[in-house]
Parts: C-alpha cells; sequence; structure tokens
C-alpha cells in the first residue's frame, strides 16, 4: 500500500476477473460452467481468500431446478464457512449482486468478496424456456396475456419506430458493431462479423425485431473477485481498477404501468446515481457495456445515460459514435447480441469486460485509452437497472 | 488402427453378409412446400423437396412385407429356412402385438422362426441388423431377416413434419460365401442422450431443437464411424460409396464432410430429399439405393443414427453376386421415380391428422 493514488481509504476494487466462454454448453452442467469462472477469477488474485459468495442467476430453479445455488457453489469451490446467495434481478442480477457484494465491502463486514454470474438455459428448450424467460415480465398482468420478452421488445421497437420516424433498418448498427467488435473475443458465441445486407435480409422473429435484433440465449459464466483497500493486494504490473459509481434503480416491471414506454426510467435513475456517485457526466465516459438483448434496448439505453435524446439513440449508431473509435463505444466485445445472453449473468460479464478495457487486457477489441468504463443492465423490459462505473487506476 | 479400438469391433465368427436386400417407398409425395404453403404462409427455405406419404391401406407391416419380398426375391431362398424375423420402426401399428409374425407369416417363414419388433428410435433396422449378424455369424440360424421400416409422426406445423416420411428396408443376412455384399465389421456406440422422444400415449413425437445436432446426431455418428474406421484402419478414402442416417438434406452432407468423404461417395445413397426421414428406414434404404448401383469390391459404410441415442456402424464390399441378383427386384430408384403428388388435405386424410368423432 505504498502507491499514493490507490488511497487506504473505503474504496472497492475488482482485483480479478474470470470469464468462461458463452455458448450452447450441452455437455456441462450449471455448477460446472459456474466454477471454471470461479477458478479463472481466483487464479487473477492469489493469496486472496473470499468472505462472501454473492450468486447472480434467474433461471437455474425454472430450467435447472436447483435453488441455492449460493451454498452450492460456495460448496463445490472450496469456500465453505463463506456467507452466500443468490440476488435476483432477472437480467439485471449481475449489476444487483455485484452491487450487494460492493455494499457489503463498503460496510466493512468483509475484505473480499465474490460475485458470480450464471446462466445454464440449454437443459431445456422450447416453450420450457421461454416461459421462463418471461417470468421477468408482470406475471399476473403481462405473461399471462402471453407476452414474452421478443414480443415485449418487438412492441417497444414498433411503437420507437414509429414515434422517432426512424427508418425500418435504423437499429441495424447496433447488431453490426456488436458483431465486429466479438471477433476479437475469445469468450464470444458468435466471433463473426456481419454486413449490412445481412441485417436486412435476415428472417422476422417478432416484426419488426429481426434475428439480427435478437440476441442469443445462452450458457456461460463470469465472476469477479472484490477487495477493499485494506485487502489489496502489491501493485501488480496491471492497473488497478476501483468501483467509483454504483447503483441500483427500479421501475414498474410492466411496460403499461409507466410514465412513457419509451424511456428507461430505472435506467435513467441509476446511471445518474451513479455519474453522481463517481462525480463524473456522461461525457466522461470511454467505454459503455449497455444491455443489448434487443437492438431497441441499446437505442433506449443510450437515451436514458445521457447521450442522447429521447427518440434519437438510433442516430449514433448511423454514424459511427458508438464503434471503439467512436465518441461513446458500446458493446465492445460483443454485447450480448454477439457475446451471447447469458441471462442474470449479463452484468457479470459486462462488468469484467469492462476491466479488461480499462486495464487494457481486450486484446484486438481494445478501446485505446479507456480509463472510465460504465456497465448497466436492464431487468426484463426495464423493470431493474443496475449501473456500475469503473476508473482505471494507474501505479504512482 | 489400435488395438482397443479392434476390441470394440463387432466380428462374428463366421463370415455374414446381406444375401438379399429390398426396399418399399409408397407412391404419394407431399412437397414441403405444401406444408410451407399451410403452416407458413409463404415459401421458404426447406429442409427437403418432398416427401413420401403412405396410403390408407399401408402400414409398417405391409410395407415392411413388400420390402421383405424384395429382398427374397434377389436371395433366391426357401423362405422357411429363415430363423428370425425382427422388424424395427417408431410406427408399429400395435403397441402390444408384434408386427414380425405378421410379416413372417406373409412371408412364409412361420412356424419355426424367431420374430420380433425392435424399438431404438430410428436406429432399431440397424439395431435388428447386428443381432441378425449375430444370429448368422455365430451359426444358430442360417437367415435372419432384418428390416428397418417406417411411417413416421411428425406433429402438424412442427419443424419434423416437413421430412417425416414412410419408406425402408428389408436386409435377409447370410451366410458370407452365397452373400452380395459381405460385412467386414460392425460397431455400436450409445450414450444416454435424450434429444428426441416420444412417450406410450403420445401421437407425435417431441425434440429438444438445436440439442438434436451437435450433441446428439454428429456425436454419435462421428463416433461410430470413426471408431469401426479405426478398428479396421480404413478411411474416407477406402470407400466408394458411405451412407448416413438422414434426418433431413443438410446433416448427412455435413457429417459426411466432417468424417472425410466427398459428395459424390454420399450423394448415390441420399434420398431424404425425395422421401424425407424415413426413420428406422432412413440409412437402410439409403444402402438399398447404393446396392442397386455398387460393382463387385466395392466398400461401403453405412451408420445409421438413433435418437436416445445412438450410432451402428457397419464395413461391407460387394461381391460378385450384387450384378446378378439386383435385376431380380424393384429397384429402389423406380420406387423413387413411382411418384403420385397429393396435397396437404390428402396429406391430412391419409396420415388421420383429421379428428372424425
Amino acid at each position: 500500500m505504498s502507491e499514493d493514488n490507490r488511497v487506504n481509504s473505503n474504496d472497492v476494487w475488482i482485483v480479478g476477473v474470470g470469464l468462461t466462454p458463452v455458448g450452447e454448453h450441452w455437455e456441462k452442467s450449471l455448477r460446472e460452467i459456474a466454477l471454471e469462472a470461479i477458478a479463472a477469477a481466483l487464479a487473477e488474485a492469489p493469496g486472496l481468500s473470499p468472505q462472501a459468495l454473492y450468486v447472480a442467476n434467474t433461471l437455474a430453479p425454472a430450467l435447472s431446478g436447483q435453488s441455492q445455488l449460493g451454498s452450492l457453489l460456495a460448496d463445490f469451490a472450496g469456500l465453505r464457512g463463506v456467507e452466500a446467495m443468490t440476488i435476483e434481478a432477472a437480467g439485471a442480477s449481475g449489476g444487483a449482486a455485484l452491487r450487494q457484494a460492493y455494499l457489503a465491502l463498503k460496510a466493512g463486514a468483509f475484505d473480499v468478496a465474490l460475485v458470480v454470474g450464471l446462466e445454464k438455459v440449454t437443459d431445456q428448450a422450447g416453450p420450457a424456456l421461454q416461459a421462463a424467460l418471461a417470468t421477468a415480465t408482470d406475471a399476473d398482468y403481462e405473461a399471462v396475456q402471453g407476452i414474452t420478452p421478443t414480443a415485449q421488445a418487438a412492441l417497444i421497437m414498433r411503437r420507437y419506430l414509429h414515434e422517432s420516424g426512424a427508418p425500418a433498418d435504423a437499429l441495424a448498427g447496433f447488431s453490426l458493431v456488436a458483431h465486429a467488435n466479438a471477433v476479437g473475443n475469445p469468450y464470444a458465441m458468435f466471433r463473426r462479423a456481419i454486413k449490412p445486407e445481412d441485417y436486412s435480409r435476415a428472417g422476422m422473429v417478432s416484426e419488426p425485431v429481426n434475428m439480427y435484433d435478437a440476441a442469443p440465449v445462452a450458457d456461460g459464466a463470469a465472476a469477479l473477485i472484490l477487495a477493499r483497500s485494506s485487502a489489496l493486494p502489491p501493485a501488480g504490473p496491471l492497473p488497478a481498477v476501483r468501483v467509483a459509481g454504483s447503483s441500483l434503480a427500479i421501475a414498474a416491471v410492466a411496460l403499461h404501468d409507466r410514465r412513457d414506454p419509451l424511456v428507461l426510467e430505472a435506467a435513467n435513475h441509476s446511471a445518474n446515481q451513479a455519474y453522481r456517485q463517481a462525480g463524473v457526466t456522461a461525457d466522461d465516459i470511454d467505454v459503455f457495456e449497455l444491455h443489448d438483448p434487443f437492438s431497441i434496448y441499446a437505442a433506449l439505453s443510450l437515451e436514458a445515460a445521457g447521450f442522447a435524446s429521447r427518440g434519437q439513440g438510433w442516430r449514433l449508431a448511423q454514424d459511427g459514435e458508438i464503434t471503439r473509435q467512436g465518441r461513446i463505444p458500446v458493446t465492445t466485445l460483443g454485447g450480448s447480441k454477439a457475446r451471447g445472453d447469458t441471462g442474470g449473468a449479463t452484468g457479470v460479464y459486462q462488468v469484467a469486460e469492462v476491466t479488461l478495457q480499462l486495464q487494457g487486457r481486450a486484446g484486438p477489441s481494445q478501446v485505446e485509452g479507456a480509463r472510465i468504463g460504465m456497465a448497466q443492465c436492464l431487468g426484463g423490459s426495464g423493470g431493474t437497472a443496475a449501473t456500475h462505473i469503473l476508473v482505471r487506476v494507474d501505479p504512482a | 488402427m489400435t488395438e482397443a479400438a479392434q476390441s470394440r469391433m463387432l466380428k462374428p465368427i463366421r463370415e455374414v453378409g446381406i444375401a438379399g436386400y429390398g426396399a418399399y417407398v409408397p407412391r404419394f409425395r407431399l412437397p414441403a412446400s405444401e406444408v410451407a404453403r399451410i403452416w407458413k404462409g409463404a415459401d421458404g427455405g426447406q429442409p427437403i423437396k418432398e416427401k413420401a406419404v403412405p396410403g390408407l391401406d399401408e402400414d409398417v407391416i405391409t410395407m415392411s412385407i413388400e420390402a421383405a419380398r424384395n429382398a427374397l426375391a434377389r436371395a433366391q431362398i426357401d423362405p422357411s429356412e429363415i430363423r428370425a424375423v425382427w422388424v424395427g420402426s417408431e410406427s408399429h401399428p400395435y403397441s402390444v402385438k408384434p408386427t414380425s409374425t405378421v410379416v413372417a407369416e406373409a412371408l412364409g417363414a412361420t412356424p419355426h422362426t424367431q420374430a420380433a419388433d425392435w424399438e431404438f428410435a430410428c436406429k432399431a433396422g440397424t439395431e435388428a441388423m447386428q443381432a441378425a449378424i449375430g444370429f448368422v455369424g455365430s451359426g444358430m440360424a442360417r437367415y435372419a431377416l432384418s428390416i428397418g421400416m417406417d411411417t413416421a409422426q411428425g406433429r402438424p406445423g412442427d419443424a419434423l413434419e416437413y421430412t417425416a416420411g414412410a419408406g425402408g428396408a428389408a436386409l435377409l443376412l447370410g451366410p458370407g460365401e452365397e452373400s452380395l455384399v459381405v460385412i467386414e465389421a460392425s460397431y455400436s456406440y450409445a450414450t444416454d442422450t435424450p434429444d428426441f422422444w416420444r412417450r406410450a400415449d403420445a401421437k407425435y413425437p417431441e425434440h429438444g431443437e438445436r440439442f438434436t445436432g451437435e450433441p446428439a446426431y454428429f456425436k454419435h455418428i462421428t463416433a461410430a464411424a470413426e471408431g469401426l474406421m479405426e478398428g479396421l484402419g480404413t478411411t474416407a478414402a477406402d470407400y466408394a460409396y458411405a451412407v448416413f442416417h438422414q434426418p433431413n438434406t443438410k446433416f448427412p452432407m455435413r457429417v459426411a464432410k466432417q468424417l472425410g468423404f466427398k459428395n459424390e461417395q454420399v450423394e448415390p445413397g441420399l434420398l431424404v430429399p425425395l422421401i424425407g426421414n424415413t426413420y428406422a428406414g432412413s440409412a437402410m434404404i439409403g444402402l438399398t439405393a447404393i446396392l442397386d448401383i455398387a460393382q463387385p469390391g466395392d466398400r461401403i459404410l453405412l451408420v445409421s443414427y438413433g435418437s436416445g441415442a445412438g450410432s451402428d456402424a457397419f464395413s461391407m464390399h460387394a461381391t460378385d453376386l450384387l450384378p446378378k441378383r439386383r435385376t431380380l427386384a424393384t429397384s429402389t430408384a423406380d420406387y423413387i421415380s413411382r411418384r403420385t403428388e397429393i396435397d396437404y388435405a390428402t396429406y391430412a386424410r391419409f396420415r388421420g391428422k383429421l379428428v372424425t368423432k
């Protein structure tokens, strides 16, 4: 703790990340995937022993018949004796679990915590998977009508295109950028760039959502080791990454209960709180890992986080502003679209990816000079939003 | 060629071959575009061109008898010398009461015979073939008849409805010295992989969507083919022809490529674009199309796939008898070109898809 700028205070740091390839892991179980991620993260933080484990997961009870992931994974990871539990907030579970770890460290309850985002969807197919995914909607008022997340995204996208007057392929850029960025990510499911004509020719999933607007639901696990300043290991070759902002906000789960279905209210509140806490503005963000289970949410997230005004987010995808060289790079390692949509694990993947960017470890997908990064994940159509801002701290 | 692979190969004590073979395909054809027209409201990409549909008076029993009579015509034997009549199918007309006894009776193989029905999804026919090789190869019987035949089920509107066809083949296993094709060795590979299933009382099967691909079809066929070729010390280039289970056009072509086979080795036995997936009959009827054209000495690889899941792989070569005998019954190509196109409504009537009481 000799470095001046790694202040010996109440700060929380990310000291290890562990990623597993996103894909259809037919031959691996829920716990195997999680243990791979945990082992990879622990290997980056030698000598640190987590005292708490927060598991981000949504679908294990419905699809794998497994609850109590906290104790299950702690046990099999050789961490008996730690405090462990699952944190569930649909697609925002990852950010929510990270926030619980952050709060516990801030409170001084623990010095080191482990966060694991985990989703295993390939144990079931067809109706069972669709029904499980639809639990992110309001069961009594939305799911009961037969809506699925895909149909909901289609309703929002149709209204968005109508109100903004944007052309039919207005959102193509989000998919093109995500696919291009995933080429260099060894953990991405689709490491293949696509052309504009691939997008325009793609079959409809639920009009106007086409195949390239919809992210593939897939298996994956990611892990993070967090530590308080007091437990920070001696400075290594990598820059340190500090959690400068952490926020979770909510809105109505049901789309029809929101004031404006085209505004992600929770995402807006969550981003603003995180900006305030970190002492930054949207202009300071070098990398933004937004949540794009459907491309419409990328446009709405950019608007909610202050990068565009209402109805204008799609324009950022038109003129190169969201590429790695642009004003606000998004989905820099593929996002949900091309890395793969790992449901409740998404937020942990995002924060791990921002960490890699800030430490200059993103390989061919590196955003040059990234110092401040933001990750935001959404539950369902935006009923929950968790935002984290990370800052790179170079050794003195 | 490793010792372990050799020890896993199935090789009978005495040489066994196919003494007679026969195919059967019902005459009706439902174009895949008809299924798309009803269920998708449009023409799009379809997995095959058309599928064979059984007529109102046809089922696995009648179709098995047709194919078996063709096999006996080519084998030129007395049916009373057959000691086993085994029918593999997913469409046995009865849940309890054998298909095989009716078939054996019609062929004149009763009463001094084994008769039994086999079930292993789409490899029930080759499973019966493995058993028949054992029956003949051990000396227990001179002839054993194995049949793979289906009137395949697919839920209306499901992806399977485009391909679930009808047809199959009968192979009479007999002593190597009087065979049209000598079987060099076989190999079976099975795991508990639930990719496709139908419960006892269900009319239509269910499947695990993309799970039916990589971890199911491709894994098992590849393992069976590689296991057998490793045991025999053969490579893809040693075979004049290869036939793989054919649930659609894409899968067998892709697995052939993965195993190092060229299109021209596979296409002569690829019947699925024209008759659909005949389930337990699929790989075996593909073999009959090859036997209709193969020359003496030609080596053939046959690999089935059954969901649940497993594959049987067979390596064989044609003998001098093959060209002489194959003209004694209707060729598979002739069955395929005997064609009456029907529309979806006629298909729905023929296949009992309309609720009438």
